[in-house]
């Protein structure tokens, strides 16, 4: 099929950026989206032109590395499906789409369809892991757990850090990719005693980047993981009794 | 050598401050006490709202359900506004129980308002949630007025209007006008849609999604605003169509 | 050269706790005297950064990624073995290491795969105790299954996605340590080149991807971590970005390269649909469990996969090895497959896969247990097939996915570079000619958090004092050059074709000649073309854009130049072997019912390659292997 792409592009992040329109001929139904662009940007190669730049790796859904705004919707059409599981089959000969990078204030624009999501690394950073140092674990049967539990944390531990909620949000919030790893380790029988301190700083520190929550739940619709918004509830919860036990936090002063 | 660990640290650091594409991040503090160093984030102004809004909701259904009395005609409706100004006595003076309601309901409005606002602008894409931004705009004007009109009676028709015991009367003059009467009507929508989503961001808010909850959560929220705008909805109607004069 | 294993004397099952023993330790307050850069941020690096940093070494992180977090043992999906026997079923670390020998068909270290096996039960336990949430049972334990090449249950999973959940636990454990300053974590940068001098590595250079700056990094040690070379094939299971550059330009620098040609073909990939496809996608290995594999008995046979009759299928693995049945070594059952598609009975519409087909252990176990189980992974195949694999057989066929060839490194996992460290993928270290399943992400866990951590203090020690190379000191102001004079040369070509195109050519004439099956002509003709190939990207290569920005083709450049001449290496050490054994086969060496024959007269040894420049026979120097453990027999599954 023939295609005509309205691309955003931009040199740097402090360059202006703007549509460019492009043909791409010859794509395949069993192509992937991806696919699709890599054969746009090797006919412009082959034409003497740039190509366009944007990021993946893993391109079976699960490095979180690709996220584009495809008709304004993050990662496209497909529900439940990062922007490399998206097919052309999707699409028919003649289509128009517009591709877009992810919109936040938080993830300014490092070029073309790339932009800079290292907020997310400071959330983890911040507290988004159970303090184990290697080699002081017991037995791993040592602590039975639920298997409900275990499958509730599950829900949360699928987050690929992909951005998709971030730029779905009206107000550029992180709330699902923050509360989806408190959720996961909150849950988890190993995750209780940093469990206050843990929700207080990730929290915290989110907020110094992202905007907040007013409930849309445009996020949960965007995941390529299906992350249910329930887990933004629980990590309200352990907010405010994490902060109201003045437990939260290991910098106090 | 001790100051080895140092240099090294310069030489990386360097890189860093020269590189795009990693976001840092500042030190976190604590500081203040607890409630104020809650309601310093965003999620501690949600929770503010979810508790003030909480406090509005049991309010604006029991003031349905006095209200009611419209329907059991002029004697009771005075007789039970008459009795919000004495109850509680006597341990309470006249008037103290009504105003201690009063009272917690300004600070629920002004902390629900005032944390609202402020997680406007804290909001980097200004942008907040549209809906409940100007249905509660609506309320809120409508609230300044509905006091005039009927608490105060300033803007009251009734010419015999004496506060509590003339409330039938009152009511009925006011809606009597067809302008009134539509905002009235108008107004009460703005507040059905404000506590749909409200009610439902309540839970969300405060964090209760249990299993026992979840399922209903959407009904309730759902349920909670029909009744209370249809109910609401309902007197300016019966008294416009002549069922209640 | 001599070859020096370091592997310790001593019983098989105390070598590990004896050299531990015997290893020079540093001091805790010491130990932040000393630098150490970690290449690359999957699982062997992650967890090594972590450990590193949580003994109080300085430790700098290198990772081309925006995030630690999306390398690709992110995409590992089927589980990690551990001997912990937790089912009863008569596994102990002794059938755990025996399993690894044999799968290998005899060509790894007895030493390190037995050391594997001891270690493997600790990381249940760390990654268990840092919240990976493990499939369990409803009372609570582990829940385990079995894998391909093994009679018992000793996988540990995550659904299908344990790599992940791995990986997860190990850049959490890393960021913890970026937290506390323990580690500096550099993203979106590209190791180069490592710095030797004076005998021993003294850093990397590392370009900026954003703003084209080359970086030098000085450290007392430089581990590795950079995975494994399956790209080379252009498609294959791996990442868009996994690439053999750390570990080639540190080959170019004097760190052995060992058996090349080990690569491994997985049997369970969704078969190619068109030519311009970017990658190939993996289905779990985990789904042999459950799934059975079959083609058409009649080559012929047209019919949909559902109307054609048990009599008249196939189920060729369960026929010739009834004892493994469709639980066959990975290089078993893609040599089948192989087989089965070039004798005419591929299925679909290309006619190049085989049938894996659920439709009995739905009826067995209904079709909850099955999207339980395997769920996420009908989901991928139903995305990118647009078949639906709970109603038809799902397609497969086999696709490069792991490398068992890597840099040679000694029981402490060094390069024959001093101070030079390979963990994870990218060393060669314990999987011999073929890698069982389930393995890979036990071994690169193991390197992290156990071996490196443990080794590297016994390099440190006796350098106590010694200060790191300055950045402007000649070592590193000459290897900088080095870099930037290939990043202008490759921009100033200036021809005609992508960089992909000559990707896609370098990997067909790999696919064709050193793939599943080698032999002698093929590879001399690989060579051949390789090298015609490789003179024309030198001349008609289009790089656009400059080196001033993020420039994804100059990235893509670099490495497939070096894809260019490890391509060449694989096929020399695959005409070399004249053997053939596990994921190697040579066609000139097999028995007559077409099995793999071992030589292990001429071949019971490592081929551990120095480097040359391309079109010559680069030097050899080999690490004989000794099999006092386990008895060198014949591999059969059947």
């Amino acid at each position: 099929m023939d295609l005509t792409l309205r691309i955003w592009r931009q040199d740097g992040p402090e360059s202006p950026g703007g549509f460019v329109t492009y043909q791409v001929t010859g794509v395949s139904a069993d192509a992937s989206f991806l696919e699709m662009l890599d054969l746009l940007n090797e006919q412009l190669t082959e034409a003497g032109d740039e190509p366009v730049v944007f990021e993946s790796d893993c391109r079976e859904g699960i490095c979180g590395t690709c996220g584009l705004m495809v008709d304004g919707k993050p990662h496209g059409p497909w529900e439940a499906a990062a922007v490399c599981q998206l097919h052309m089959r999707a699409y028919a000969d003649g289509d128009m789409i517009t591709v877009e990078p992810w919109r936040a204030d938080a993830f300014p624009v490092i070029r073309d369809l790339v932009v800079d999501r290292s907020p997310f690394d400071r959330i983890i950073e911040a507290g988004g892991y159970i303090s184990v140092p290697t080699g002081a674990a017991p037995d791993a049967n040592a602590i039975p757990v639920a298997k409900e539990t275990a499958d509730e944390a599950f829900e949360g531990a699928v987050c690929i850090g992909c951005g998709a909620c971030v730029a779905a949000c009206p107000n550029g919030a992180a709330q699902l990719f923050t509360a989806a790893k408190i959720a996961h380790l909150n849950l988890l029988p190993q995750g209780q005693p940093e469990r206050d301190a843990r929700t207080a700083d990730m929290v915290d520190t989110m907020e110094q980047f992202f905007g907040s929550c007013t409930n849309h739940a445009e996020c949960q619709a965007a995941c390529p993981k299906n992350i249910s918004i329930d887990l933004i509830a629980m990590m309200n919860r352990d907010y405010a009794r994490a902060k109201l036990r003045r437990r939260g936090g290991g910098a106090m002063t | 050598m001790a100051d080895d660990g140092a240099r090294m640290a310069t030489t990386h650091q360097r890189h860093t401050r020269a590189r795009l594409g990693a976001q840092t991040a500042q030190p976190l503090r604590r500081r203040g006490s607890l409630l104020a160093e809650l309601y310093r984030s965003a999620v501690g102004k949600k929770y503010a709202m979810a508790i003030s809004g909480l406090v509005l909701m049991v309010y604006v259904l029991l003031h349905l359900a006095g209200n009611l009395k419209l329907y059991a005609g002029a004697e009771s409706m005075n007789a039970y506004a008459a009795w919000l100004r004495v109850m509680g006595e006597p341990v309470l003076p006249e008037g103290g129980a009504l105003w201690a309601v009063r009272v917690i309901l300004i600070v629920a409005v002004i902390v629900h308002i005032a944390a609202a606002a402020q997680l406007t602008a804290m909001n980097r894409a200004d942008f907040a949630s549209r809906t409940m931004r100007w249905s509660g705009v609506i309320v809120g004007l409508f609230i300044v007025y509905h006091l005039a009109d009927l608490t105060f009676g300033w803007l009251n028709p009734n010419p015999d209007f004496a506060h509590g015991s003339t409330a039938y009367g009152n009511v009925v003059a006011s809606f009597s006008n067809p302008v009134v009467a539509g905002l009235y009507i108008v107004a009460n929508l703005a507040l059905g849609l404000h506590l749909y989503h409200g009610a439902w961001s309540l839970f969300q808010s405060m964090g209760w999604s249990n299993p026992a909850v979840k399922p209903w959560r959407r009904g309730f929220a759902i349920a909670f605003a029909v009744v209370v705008a249809a109910g609401n909805i309902s007197f300016p109607i019966a008294v416009l169509t002549g069922a209640v004069a | 050269m001599e070859l020096d294993a370091k592997i310790p004397e001593g019983p098989i099952a105390d070598k590990w706790d004896t050299h531990r023993f015997n290893l020079a330790l540093v001091n805790p307050n010491n130990k932040r005297r000393f630098r150490v850069i970690v290449v690359g941020s999957g699982l062997a690096g992650a967890s090594a950064a972590a450990t590193l940093g949580e003994l109080g070494y300085h430790v700098t992180v290198l990772t081309y990624h925006d995030s630690p977090r999306r390398a690709h043992s992110i995409a590992a999906q089927g589980g990690i073995n551990a001997a912990k026997n937790y089912r009863n079923d008569g596994d102990s670390i002794r059938r755990l290491f025996h399993d690894t020998i044999k799968g290998g068909d005899f060509r790894s270290r007895e030493a390190n795969v037995y050391r594997l096996a001891q270690l493997a039960n600790a990381i249940i336990d760390q990654a268990t105790a840092q919240g990976v949430p493990f499939a369990r049972e409803y009372g609570g334990v582990l829940d385990n299954r079995s894998f391909g090449g093994a009679q018992v249950s000793r996988t540990f999973y995550a659904r299908g996605q344990t790599g992940q959940q791995l990986l997860l636990g190990a850049y959490q454990a890393m960021m913890r340590q970026v937290h506390q300053g323990a580690v500096d974590l550099y993203t979106r940068v590209e190791m180069l080149d490592v710095v030797v001098h004076d005998g021993a590595v003294r850093g990397v250079i590392a370009r900026d991807r954003l703003s084209g700056e080359l970086l030098r990094f000085a450290g007392h040690a430089v581990v590795l971590a950079t995975g494994g070379y399956s790209n080379a094939f252009y498609l294959s299971t791996n990442a868009k970005m996994s690439n053999a550059t750390a570990i080639w330009r540190a080959h170019r620098r004097g760190a052995r390269f060992a058996n090349p040609g080990f690569t491994q073909i997985h049997p369970t990939c969704i078969p190619q649909s068109d030519l311009l496809q970017s990658k190939l996608t993996l289905m779990s290995e985990s789904l042999r469990n459950d799934g059975r594999i079959w083609v058409p008995a009649d080559p012929d046979d047209e019919r949909p996969p559902n109307d054609i009759p048990d009599s008249d299928r196939d189920y060729y693995l369960e026929r010739m090895y009834p004892s493994f049945g469709n639980l066959a070594p990975r290089d078993i059952a893609s040599r089948a497959a192989k087989r089965m598609v070039d004798a005419g009975h591929g299925v679909g519409p290309r006619k190049n896969g085989v049938y894996l087909d659920f439709a009995d252990a739905i009826a067995r176990l209904g079709s909850d247990t099955v999207a339980e189980r395997y769920g996420n992974l009908f989901d991928m195949y139903a995305d990118i097939t647009g078949e639906d694999p709970y109603r038809v057989p799902m397609r497969i066929y086999p696709a490069p996915h792991y490398t068992m060839g890597g840099l040679w490194v000694d029981y402490n996992l060094m390069t024959t570079i001093p101070g030079l460290y390979a963990a994870g993928e990218a060393n060669f270290s314990d999987h011999g000619a073929n890698r069982l399943g389930a393995s890979a992400l036990m071994q690169g866990l193991a390197d992290g958090y156990f071996v490196l951590p443990a080794t590297i203090g016994d390099y440190l020690a006796p350098r106590l004092g010694e200060e790191l190379l300055p950045t402007d000191h000649p070592a590193f102001v000459a290897t900088a050059k080095d870099v930037q004079e290939r990043i202008d040369r490759l921009l100033a070509v200036g021809g005609t074709r992508s960089v992909d195109w000559f990707h896609r050519e370098l990997g067909r004439v790999l696919w064709d000649q050193c793939g599943m099956t080698r032999n002698q002509a093929g590879l001399e003709k690989a060579i051949s073309e390789i090298a015609a190939l490789r003179e024309e990207f030198h001349t008609d290569v289009r790089v656009p854009g400059d080196n001033e920005q993020l420039n994804q083709s100059l990235e893509k450049a670099g490495r497939v130049e070096d894809f260019f001449e490890l391509g060449e290496l694989m096929c020399r050490d695959a005409l070399y072997r004249e053997e053939s054994c596990g994921g190697h086969f040579r066609e000139e060496c097999q028995t007559a019912e077409g099995e793999a024959l071992r030589d292990d007269e001429r071949f019971s040894h490592v081929a551990a390659w120095g480097w040359q420049e391309p079109g010559a026979e680069p030097s050899l120097a080999v690490e004989p292997l000794d099999f006092a453990h386990v008895a060198l027999a014949t591999r059969s599954y059947k």
